[in-house]
C-alpha cells in the first residue's frame, strides 16, 4: 500500500489492500478468496461467458475489448490444448497498478486465471511479468507455492476434477512485449516482434493453440464478478462500462496514488478531490489520461465521466488508467520529447513507418527542445505523425503518433515559443550563417 | 431428407481501381493483382517465402475495412472491392519511402546495386523528389561477414528477405535479426561471421545493396555487362547461371531472372564456381612432349602429330582407349562416340561413372512414367533419398523438396549413412550404413504405403543387383514410383544417354561388340592409344600401359597431362555452345559467355583431329548444331520439341524403352563424394571454392 | 558449462515449466538468471542455453540484442537504473539523473571504474504515482530527492568498505 485509501473509492479489487499479510492464501481464503472459482466449477462455460458479457468487463490493459467476448471466441471443440496468458507486462508510462495487484492480492489474480482455464477447458497458462517486476516474480511464485500445497492449482483442483498449471514466466525489458502478439512471441522465446494477424490469439495464440490472454487487472476482476454477479458489477460504473478501475495518478497533484473507482468517476473529482489538487497552489495545465499513448488533455477538457465510451468522445482514450497530471508550469515540448524518446527506444523496429518515423521525430524534438527548432519544424512534425498513424504493423506506431498529434494541435504555442528565432532572435546577418 | 451442402466455390470476384477481376479462393491480393498486371509495390513480399507485412508499401484501401490493409497478406474476398490508386495510397507510399530513406545512405554512385536497385526504381516511381530529412542519419560501418559476403547495416531496409532465403529456402539458417528499433540489423551466425552454404541467396535476394558480393563489388555497372543464361558446368542439378560478362570477363552469375528449371536458385558453384575459367594456368597452347619435357607448338603440327599417330595404330589393328569428359556437351559426347565406333573402329570408350543409370532403365523398362524431372520433386508428395547428402551433392533437388515440404507439406524420407540437413523436416529419417539401406528400406514400407506417391532418389550405394532390388521393393509398395538416379557431374547423364560406354549405343541400344571399360583401358598394358576429353582419369590411377600414346584435351596441366605426349587446349562449357543433360534427364541449351584466347572447343577439337585424318565424311560435320540435329532424330530421348530448347528451356528426355540387357561393371561405379565446395577437377582451379573458411566441406555432417 | 547450484536449480525448475517440444520458451528466463550469475550475457551462456532449449546459438544471439535487460557487457555489482519518464519527468527525475552521473562521474550504461556501480537511465520503471523512481538491481526505491540518492549510494558504496 503506498498511499491512504479515499471513501470516495468502490474497492472490489483492491479490497484486501491493506490487511495484514494480505498476500498469504489464509488471508485470501479468509476473505472470500476462491469463491468465484469454487463458483464457476458448478457453471458450464456458457454461463460463465454470459456473467462477463452481463458484467461489461472490458480489458483493462489498454484496449478495452470485451472480455465475455474475448473468451469466447476460444473455439472450445479445437483439439489442441489452450492456454491462459497473463500481460503482466505493465509498461505503459503513468502505470504502476498491476504492481499493486501481484503485489498485495496475488491470490486474486490466481484465481481469476483459474476461472479462465475452466472457462475454457485449459490446463496450463503463464504469468508473464516484466523483467524489472523481479520482486513481484518472487511474490507470485510464493502464492503460487501456496496454492499448490493448498490443492488450488495442480490436478483435480479441490476436488472438482479440474487440473490446471500455473507459472509465472519474466520478460528482460521490452515495452513492445505488452501488447498480446508480441508478448506471445517473447513468451516463445523469441523477439518481441507482433505477429500477423488474423488469426487472433482466441484461435492462434501461444504455440499456435487458442489462448486467452488479458491484462493482470482484467483476470483480477473475474472472481469478484462471479461472486456478485455480473449485474451488479456492471451497476458498478455507466451502461457499458461496468464495474470499477485501478487508477493511477501521477504528477503534480497532492496525493499521487493508485485509486480504485466505478467506471464513469468524475475526473475533475479525481484531480480536485481525491487527490487533493493540484500541488503548491499551481493551476492545472494538462492531463495525459491513460499513459502515453493517449492523447493529452487541455485543462478545460478535464471535466468528464471517466469512462471508455467519454474518453473516445474527448478524442482521447481510457488506456492504462494511468493518468499523469501536468501543472502550469510544465515544459510540453520537453514532455513530447521524452514521449518520443520513449517510443523510439521501445520500437521493436520490425516495420518501416514506427521505426524511423519515431526515430526521426525523436531528433527534430530534440532540436526543438535545445532551441535550434525552425518554423517548418512544427508542421512537419505533425505530419510525419500522421505519415505513421494507421500505416504501421502494430499500434505502437499509433501510440506514438497520437500523442504527439495532440501536443502540437493543443499545445502548439509552447512549440512557437520554442523555435530558434524565438529563442536566439537575429540581431546581425552574421548569425544567419550559423542557423544554417 | 437433407439438403446437399454446396460446393466450394472455386473461384472468387473481386474488383480491384474498378476493374472485375477473379482469383481461386485463397489467393493474396497481392497476387491476385499481379497476375492482372496491376502492380503493388512491396520490398518484404517475396512469393514462395513466409509473409512479414514489415515493409507497409503494399497497403491498400478495402471498401468497409476502416484501417488500410496490407496487400500481400490480405486473401481476397468474394465481393471484396479495392482501391489501390487513391491520393491518400499515394501519400502513403510516398510517406513510407521518406521514412526508409532517412537513414539510408546516398551511396547510389558508389553502391553495387545502382541500376538493378528496387529502392531506386520505387523511389523513382512512388516517391517523393526531395526529402524533408535534415538530421544525422543512422550510419554503422560495413562488414564482411566471409570472402563472399559483405553486409552494410546502413543501406539494410530491414525486408528480411535475406534472413527467410537462408532459413526457408536454403534450410541452413545461417542469418538473423538482432538488436531492436532503428538499431535493428541483420546478423551472422558466428556473431562477427558466417559459417553456411556460402550460396550467395542472401545477396542476390537482396532489393539494395545491403548485401554485396566480394568477387563482384566495384567492377562494373550492370548495363555494362552482357547477360548470358548458360548452364552451370559443376553438378548434375543443371541450373541455369546467368553470367555478367564484361570485356570478355566474367564478372558475376546469378539468376535473378528466375529462368531455367532452379527459378532464383543457386548454389555457391553456380553464383561464384565460374572462376576456374578464368585461372591464370589455363592452357592456352597446343603442346607435345619433346624430349620429356611438353613444348607449345602449332595447332597444324599437333593435329597432324595426332592424326599420323592414330591412323598407323589404326591401321596395324592396335588398341584405342577414349576417355569422356562427364563435363562435355551431348554433341561432343556423341560426336566423339561416333569418331570412336565409327572412325577409329574400336568401342573403346568409357566416362567416370558415378550412378548405375543403366541398371534403372533396364529395371524400369516399359515403364514410361518412371524417371522424375526436378518439377516432379517439387510436386510429389513423398520422396525418398538413399545414400546421398542431398544438400552437399545435389543442392537443386534438395531446394525443390525443401520447397515442396514448406508450400506442399511434403514428405521427406531418408535413409543416409550419417545426419543430413532433409532430417530437420523429413518425416523419417534413418541412419544405416552403406550396403545395409535395403534392410532400413523394409522398415519404412508401412509408412511409405500410405503416401500417395513418392520419388526415390538414389546414390552410388546402390547399384547393380541392389537397383533391381529397389526396384522390385518400391514395385511392392502399391503407390507410382518414380526414380533419380544421382551421378556427379553436368554431362555424366548425357555420357551416357549418347554412348560414351564401351558396351552401349547411343540410346541405349547394345553395342554388338562391347569394347574396353575405363578400369580395362587403363589395366591393359597392351594399350596403344590413350585419348582423354575434358577428364583427369590419371589422377590416382597409374596409367598401365608405358607405351600408350597419351593425348589429352584439357583446360590445365593436370595429372594425365603430365603423362600425355600431346596436350590441346579445350574451352570450359561457359565457352561452348551445346546441350547438357541434367540428373533428372532435363536437356538444356549453353550458351558461350567468353572465349579463352588459344583455347577450341573439344568438339572442334575433335573435327580437326577427324579431318586430319580423312575421316570427316565418316563422321560428320562437327558444328554443335548439326550434330544435334542427329542426336535429336537419332538418340531414343531426344526427340524433344525444339522451341523448348531453343528458347532456354529444359526438355524432359525419356530414354526408357526396352530391357537394356549388358553387365553393368559395378565396380567401376562411384562418386566422387563431391560437397558444396569441391567440384573435381573443375574445383581445383576456382580461388573462390578453395578460399571460403568451409572448403573442403564434409559429407553427413548435417 | 556449469553454474552454482542454486542457479543450476533454478534454470532447471524454468525448464521445467514448458511442455516438451517448446523448450524455446525457456530462453529469456534462463538468459535472466544466469546474467544474475554472470553479471552479463557471455558467449558461453548463449552456447549453453541455446543447447539446452534445443535452439541455434544465433537464435538466442537474436533475442540477447533485442531485450534492454540482457547485457553483454558487464555491469556494475549495483546496476543503478533512474527513470526519466513522463511521470518522474514531472516530479524531478531528469534532474536526479544528472545528479547520479555527475556524482558518479559515469554516463549511460557505464560502469565505475571498480565495478561497484553502472548507471541507467530507464524507462518507465512502473512507481508512477511515487515518482521519482530509482532501481538498485531488482529493488525499488520511491519518492526520490537528491538525498535520498545520495544515501543510496552512499550505502552502496560503504558496503565494500
Amino acid at each position: 500500500m503506498f498511499n491512504e485509501p479515499h471513501p470516495d473509492e468502490v474497492r472490489v479489487i483492491s479490497q484486501r489492500f491493506g490487511i495484514p499479510n494480505s498476500a498469504s492464501i489464509d488471508t485470501y481464503l479468509a476473505h472470500e478468496g476462491y469463491v468465484g472459482f469454487m463458483k464457476a466449477a458448478e457453471m458450464t462455460p456458457e454461463q460463465i461467458i454470459e456473467e462477463l458479457k452481463v458484467s461489461s468487463l472490458r480489458g483493462r490493459g489498454g484496449a478495452g475489448f470485451p472480455t465475455g467476448l474475448k473468451w469466447s471466441f476460444i473455439p472450445r471443440d479445437n483439439p489442441k490444448p489452450k492456454y491462459v496468458v497473463v500481460n503482466a507486462d505493465e509498461s505503459e508510462p503513468g502505470t504502476c497498478k498491476d504492481r499493486l495487484l501481484i503485489q498485495n492480492d496475488p491470490h486474486q489474480l490466481i484465481e481469476g486465471c483459474m476461472i479462465a482455464a475452466r472457462t475454457i477447458g485449459c490446463k496450463l497458462g503463464y504469468i508473464y511479468i516484466r523483467g524489472e517486476y523481479r520482486y513481484l516474480i518472487d511474490i507470485m511464485d510464493k502464492a503460487l507455492e501456496e496454492a499448490y500445497a493448498h490443492g488450488y492449482l495442480g490436478k483435480n483442483i479441490r476436488g472438482t476434477g479440474i487440473d490446471f498449471d500455473l507459472y509465472t514466466h519474466t520478460g528482460a525489458g521490452a515495452y513492445e512485449c505488452g501488447e498480446e502478439s508480441a508478448l506471445l512471441e517473447s513468451l516463445e522465446g523469441k523477439r518481441g516482434v507482433p505477429r500477423i494477424r488474423p488469426p487472433f490469439p482466441a484461435v492462434s495464440g501461444l504455440y499456435a493453440s487458442p489462448t486467452v490472454l488479458n491484462n493482470v487487472e482484467t483476470f483480477c476482476a473475474v472472481p469478484a464478478v462471479l461472486r456478485m454477479g455480473g449485474q451488479a458489477y456492471a451497476d458498478l460504473g455507466t451502461p457499458k462500462n461496468g464495474g470499477t478501475r485501478m487508477l493511477c495518478v501521477s504528477g503534480h497533484v497532492n496525493k499521487p496514488g493508485v485509486y480504485e473507482v466505478p467506471l464513469g468517476f468524475s475526473m475533475q473529482k479525481m484531480i480536485y478531490d481525491v487527490c487533493g489538487g493540484i500541488r503548491g497552489g499551481k493551476k492545472l495545465k494538462a492531463v495525459i489520461p491513460g499513459g502515453s499513448s493517449s492523447p493529452v488533455l487541455r485543462a478545460d477538457e478535464c471535466d468528464f465521466p471517466m469512462d471508455y465510451d467519454n474518453y473516445a468522445r474527448m478524442k482521447t482514450m481510457a488506456g492504462s488508467g494511468g493518468m499523469m497530471v501536468m501543472d502550469e508550469d510544465t515544459d510540453i515540448v520537453k514532455v513530447a520529447l521524452r514521449t518520443m524518446r520513449f517510443y523510439a527506444h521501445e520500437s521493436c523496429g520490425w516495420c518501416i513507418p514506427c521505426r524511423e518515423g519515431t526515430t526521426w521525430l525523436r531528433k527534430i524534438l530534440t532540436r526543438m527542445d535545445e532551441g535550434t527548432g525552425r518554423r517548418a519544424d512544427i508542421d512537419l512534425i505533425y505530419e510525419l505523425a500522421k505519415n505513421m498513424l494507421g500505416r504501421t504493423f502494430c499500434p505502437l506506431g499509433d501510440a506514438a503518433a497520437m500523442p504527439t498529434i495532440g501536443f502540437v494541435e493543443k499545445f502548439r504555442d509552447e512549440f512557437e515559443a520554442r523555435l530558434r528565432e524565438n529563442v536566439m532572435p537575429v540581431t546581425s546577418p552574421d548569425q544567419l550563417i550559423a542557423i544554417g | 431428407m437433407s439438403t446437399p451442402t454446396a460446393a466450394p466455390p472455386t473461384v472468387v470476384n473481386f474488383s480491384v481501381d474498378g476493374r472485375q477481376l477473379s482469383a481461386p479462393p485463397g489467393t493474396l491480393l497481392i497476387d491476385a493483382c499481379k497476375r492482372a498486371g496491376i502492380e503493388i509495390p512491396a520490398f518484404c513480399y517475396y512469393e514462395g517465402y513466409s509473409l512479414q507485412a514489415a515493409c507497409r508499401m503494399c497497403l491498400v484501401e478495402v471498401e468497409k475495412m476502416p484501417k488500410l490493409q496490407t496487400a500481400c497478406t490480405l486473401p481476397v474476398s468474394e465481393g471484396m472491392i479495392v482501391r489501390s490508386e487513391t491520393e491518400q495510397i499515394h501519400k502513403a507510399r510516398k510517406g513510407t519511402l521518406e521514412f526508409l530513406l532517412t537513414n539510408h545512405p546516398l551511396d547510389c554512385p558508389v553502391c553495387d546495386k545502382g541500376g538493378e536497385c528496387e529502392l531506386q526504381d520505387m523511389v523513382f516511381r512512388y516517391g517523393a523528389g526531395e526529402s524533408r530529412f535534415t538530421e544525422v542519419k543512422h550510419h554503422e560501418p560495413e562488414r564482411q561477414w566471409s570472402p563472399v559476403v559483405f553486409y552494410d547495416p546502413a543501406r539494410c531496409i530491414l525486408c528480411y528477405r535475406c534472413v527467410r532465403a537462408c532459413n526457408e529456402g536454403m534450410g541452413v539458417g545461417a542469418l538473423g535479426v538482432g538488436n531492436r528499433g532503428v538499431y535493428s540489423e541483420i546478423v551472422p551466425n558466428m556473431v562477427d561471421h558466417l559459417e553456411c552454404d556460402e550460396c550467395g541467396a542472401c545477396i542476390d535476394i537482396c532489393p539494395v545493396g545491403a548485401l554485396t558480393s566480394n568477387t563482384y563489388r566495384y567492377k562494373t555497372r550492370p548495363w555494362e555487362m552482357q547477360h548470358v543464361g548458360t548452364i552451370c558446368t559443376h553438378c548434375s542439378n543443371g541450373c541455369k547461371t546467368t553470367l555478367g560478362v564484361r570485356n570478355d570477363e566474367i564478372v558475376r552469375g546469378n539468376n535473378r531472372d528466375r529462368s531455367g528449371i532452379n527459378g532464383e536458385f543457386l548454389c555457391i558453384k553456380g553464383r561464384y564456381g565460374f572462376d576456374f575459367a578464368q585461372h591464370e594456368e589455363r592452357v592456352t597452347a597446343p603442346m607435345i612432349r619433346i624430349n620429356g619435357k611438353l613444348e607449345a607448338v602449332s595447332w597444324s603440327k599437333a593435329l597432324g602429330f595426332v592424326a599420323e599417330k592414330f591412323k598407323s595404330v589404326s591401321a596395324s589393328g592396335g588398341t584405342f582407349g577414349v576417355v569422356a569428359g562427364t563435363h562435355l556437351t551431348n554433341e561432343e559426347l556423341f560426336y566423339l562416340q561416333k569418331f570412336t565406333r565409327a572412325g577409329l573402329k574400336s568401342s573403346n570408350i568409357d566416362h567416370i561413372r558415378s550412378g548405375d543409370f543403366v541398371t534403372l532403365l533396364d529395371a524400369v523398362s516399359g515403364n514410361l512414367e518412371s524417371l522424375a524431372t526436378t518439377d516432379d520433386l517439387y510436386q510429389t508428395k513423398a520422396a525418398l533419398v538413399i545414400g546421398s547428402d542431398l544438400s552437399q551433392q545435389h543442392p537443386l533437388l534438395a531446394f525443390q523438396l525443401r520447397a515442396d515440404v514448406r508450400h506442399h507439406n511434403a514428405s521427406i524420407y531418408t535413409v543416409t549413412p550419417g545426419p543430413v540437413r532433409e532430417a530437420n523436416y523429413s518425416k523419417t529419417s534413418v541412419i544405416s550404413p552403406v550396403g545395409q539401406e535395403l534392410e532400413a528400406l523394409a522398415g519404412l514400407s508401412e509408412q511409405l504405403k500410405g503416401e500417395k506417391e513418392v520419388v526415390i532418389l538414389f546414390g552410388d550405394s546402390i547399384k547393380g543387383q541392389k537397383v533391381r532390388d529397389l526396384v522390385a521393393w518400391a514395385s511392392e509398395l502399391g503407390i507410382p514410383v518414380k526414380y533419380v538416379c544421382l551421378v556427379d557431374y553436368s554431362n555424366s547423364r548425357g555420357a551416357m544417354d549418347m554412348g560414351a560406354m564401351p558396351d552401349l549405343l547411343a540410346g541405349y541400344a547394345v553395342d554388338p561388340h562391347p569394347g574396353l571399360s575405363l578400369g580395362q583401358m587403363l589395366n591393359h598394358d597392351g594399350l596403344d592409344v590413350l585419348w582423354v576429353a575434358g577428364e583427369n582419369p590419371l589422377r590416382h590411377t597409374a596409367l598401365a600401359s608405358t607405351k600408350a600414346f597419351v593425348v589429352t584435351q584439357t583446360m590445365f596441366l593436370d595429372e594425365t597431362a603430365q603423362r600425355a605426349d600431346v596436350v590441346f587446349p579445350s574451352a570450359s562449357a561457359y565457352e561452348k555452345n551445346g546441350t547438357a543433360t541434367n540428373v533428372t534427364g532435363q536437356v538444356q541449351r549453353l550458351k558461350a559467355a567468353v572465349r579463352t584466347m588459344g583455347a577450341k572447343t573439344d568438339l572442334e577439337i575433335f573435327g580437326l583431329i577427324a579431318k586430319e585424318m580423312g575421316l570427316a565424311a565418316e563422321i560428320g560435320v562437327w558444328t554443335h548444331d548439326v550434330v544435334f540435329k542427329e542426336i535429336h532424330k537419332s538418340v531414343r530421348g531426344y526427340n524433344v520439341p525444339l522451341p523448348i530448347l531453343i528458347t532456354g528451356g529444359a526438355a524432359a528426355t525419356n530414354p526408357v524403352n526396352g530391357k537394356v540387357a549388358v553387365d553393368v561393371r559395378v565396380d567401376e561405379i562411384r562418386s566422387a563424394g563431391d560437397t558444396l565446395f569441391t567440384s573435381g577437377e573443375l574445383g581445383r582451379y576456382s580461388k573462390l571454392l578453395t578460399s571460403v573458411p568451409e572448403f573442403p566441406g564434409a559429407l553427413y555432417k548435417r | 558449462m556449469t553454474f552454482t547450484a542454486e542457479t543450476e536449480q533454478k534454470l532447471q525448475t524454468i525448464w521445467g515449466r514448458y511442455p516438451e517440444g517448446r523448450k524455446r520458451s525457456a530462453v529469456i528466463p534462463m538468459l535472466m538468471y544466469a546474467q544474475d550469475e554472470a553479471g552479463q550475457v557471455t558467449q558461453e551462456i548463449i552456447a549453453e542455453v541455446a543447447k539446452r532449449c534445443e535452439v541455434t546459438p544465433l537464435q538466442v544471439e537474436e533475442v540477447v540484442g533485442y531485450y534492454s535487460m540482457l547485457n553483454k557487457q558487464k555491469m556494475g555489482k549495483h546496476h543503478v537504473q533512474v527513470c526519466t519518464n513522463i511521470a518522474c519527468l514531472l516530479m524531478g527525475g531528469e534532474e536526479l539523473w544528472q545528479h547520479a552521473v555527475k556524482r558518479l562521474g559515469i554516463g549511460h550504461k557505464q560502469v565505475t571504474a571498480d565495478g561497484l556501480i553502472s548507471l541507467e537511465e530507464v524507462e518507465c520503471a512502473g512507481a508512477c504515482s511515487w515518482a521519482p523512481c530509482v532501481v538498485d538491481g531488482f529493488e525499488y526505491h520511491h519518492h526520490m530527492t537528491f538525498e535520498k540518492l545520495d544515501q543510496l549510494l552512499d550505502s552502496i558504496q560503504k558496503k565494500v568498505q
